[in-house]
């Protein structure tokens, strides 16, 4: 059986992750190379692996922009659509599966996620753990 | 305090379309290592080149000298009709790349130092996609080309048919063994496919024929039997690609791309399938291969069980049927891509009615918006390596004779 050790990484400054911004990384972590976005939005950091559910592509790579919704009257008619700037959305781009990035999660199908990394933001530095 | 050692920052943070293919698909690496890729015998049946990018050299190959003045003049006159001269290109396809979120979509507009544009440059982009997707072989088709058959002028449509396959078979495939072609045929003259047919069918590379779906010509019309038999003879596949269509009598109803995609890509070949079908020709020429592209799977069993059950009350309609049309159905080909897998019960079910293991032929679509890897055959859980293996390979080896 083989165990593996938790292990911290310094990936960069603070101010390498700007609001709704992104920071990609790729860790020599023991026998694999691990890639990694850490995502800022409202001052928290986010991470994630850098490999789409769906089909494996470079997720964290792709467009970051927010959901859109669409806006309804009193009658249930359209009013067309919006970005929800209360959400951030990283898109993948092989394919254009979208994850919020709060959760990792695709917002209409929520077992399609991306797998999170653990990060932590000290001292200005930026970690994650693997 | 700085990073660790062995922590790298990408030199790409964010992919666009200038970011280089293999970097794109950089991810598609890992299957290969997973699955053992290398060791597949791996044939791409439908994948694309921008053929706009060489409009200009194009518009060369066309016959007719003043339909070839015609281009140079649009060319030289109209802003922008620099690359799009005498085509019927749709504006609506600028939104299959949902707004700059699928990058590739859009343009493959990366450095290709050395290269020296046009063919060199396709050939270099086609390259680089099967080395990043570990494929061996690439049947490589061009892209608004697809919408041919609703040109308004079908023998502009024609003439532009013939141009792109004398250019393609001049100036890519030379270049690239490993690239093969089904060349589009010009479907509204069928003395014009005979000719086309006579003209490439021996050229190296050229391993079938193909009708760009989106169309309104009945396949089933007695002025394509010459055709049928010709190819039949020759051994040399037919192929129906699918294409787009938001405006056709019930698309036009459609607000939104991803509801005119999922429609017209499927209706056409639906369509053609029916008349194929039900007037008999599998029972008029048994030994050609029949191949349906880019439609999915999933309505092949809507097929099946929907002309099933007309058929066993209205016989009378399809005379020339000795079997069920499922049964016709089951012994054609289909191409994987886009392969609709969001219930692996539905996909295990559709594999099984279309006996996939030797009907099904995998297909990238790269690189367009909804492509599929290799991995995404190698990942299914309910088939086994043999079938995996005929899947991705031997199974288009057997039906182009590679």
């Amino acid at each position: 059986m083989t165990t593996t050790t938790a292990r911290s990484f310094d990936v960069g400054a603070s101010t390498d992750v700007p609001e709704r911004g992104r920071l990609v990384v790729a860790i020599d972590a023991g026998a694999r190379t691990v890639t990694v976005g850490v995502f800022r939005f409202r001052g928290r950091l986010f991470a994630y692996e850098n490999v789409c559910a769906h089909q494996g592509g470079p997720a964290c790579q792709g467009r970051i922009v927010s959901r859109v919704r669409e806006r309804l009257d009193a009658e249930q008619g359209s009013l067309g659509t919006v970005f929800d700037e209360d959400t951030m959305h990283i898109v993948c781009p092989w394919h254009g599966f979208e994850y919020d990035v709060t959760t990792g999660r695709h917002p209409g199908r929520p077992d399609y996620a991306l797998r999170p990394v653990a990060v932590a933001e000290e001292g200005g530095r930026v970690r994650v753990t693997l | 305090m700085s990073i660790d050692e062995g922590v790298r920052r990408l030199p790409t943070q964010e992919i666009t379309t200038h970011t280089d293919s293999r970097e794109i698909l950089a991810n598609a690496a890992a299957d290969t290592e997973r699955y053992g890729l290398d060791d597949y015998f791996i044939v791409d049946v439908d994948s694309h080149h921008v053929e706009l990018d060489s409009w200009p050299e194009i518009l060369q190959y066309l016959d007719n000298p003043v339909l070839r003045d015609t281009a140079n003049q649009m060319m030289r006159n109209w802003p922008n009709a620099g690359r799009l001269a005498l085509h019927n290109h749709s504006p609506g396809l600028t939104m299959q790349d949902v707004s700059g979120r699928i990058p590739h979509q859009a343009a493959l507009a990366e450095e290709t130092p050395g290269s020296e544009g046009g063919a060199h440059r396709d050939v270099t982009l086609v390259r680089r996609a099967m080395e990043a997707m570990s494929i061996d072989l690439q049947v490589v088709f061009p892209q608004p080309m697809l919408e041919t058959g609703l040109h308004p002028q079908p023998q502009v449509a024609t003439a532009l048919l013939q141009a792109y396959n004398r250019w393609f078979t001049a100036e890519v495939l030379p270049r690239e063994p490993r690239i093969k072609t089904m060349l589009g045929l010009p479907f509204e003259d069928p003395e014009a496919c005979l000719a086309t047919v006579e003209e490439f069918a021996d050229h190296p590379g050229v391993i079938g024929f193909l009708v760009t779906s989106q169309r309104h010509a009945g396949v089933h019309r007695n002025a394509y039997m010459p055709l049928y038999r010709m190819l039949e003879e020759r051994g040399l596949p037919i192929g129906f690609h699918a294409g787009p269509n938001q405006a056709d009598s019930m698309t036009s109803t459609m607000n939104r791309f991803l509801s005119a995609h999922s429609m017209s890509f499927v209706t056409c070949n639906m369509t053609h399938m029916t008349n194929w079908v039900i007037n008999g020709i599998p029972e008029r020429f048994p030994g050609l291969k029949t191949i349906w592209i880019e439609s999915g799977l999933a309505w092949v069993p809507f097929m099946m069980q929907r002309l099933d059950h007309e058929y066993f009350m209205r016989q009378s309609d399809a005379p020339l049927l000795t079997k069920p049309p499922s049964h016709y159905i089951r012994e054609m080909y289909y191409t994987s891509q886009p392969m609709e897998w969001t219930d692996d019960a539905l996909l295990e079910s559709t594999l099984c009615a279309i006996d996939a293991q030797n009907s099904l032929m995998y297909s990238s679509d790269w690189p367009h918006w909804d492509f599929d890897v290799p991995g995404k055959i190698a990942a299914i859980p309910f088939l086994d390596d043999h079938a995996k293996r005929n899947i991705l390979g031997e199974t288009a080896r057997k039906v182009f004779g590679l």
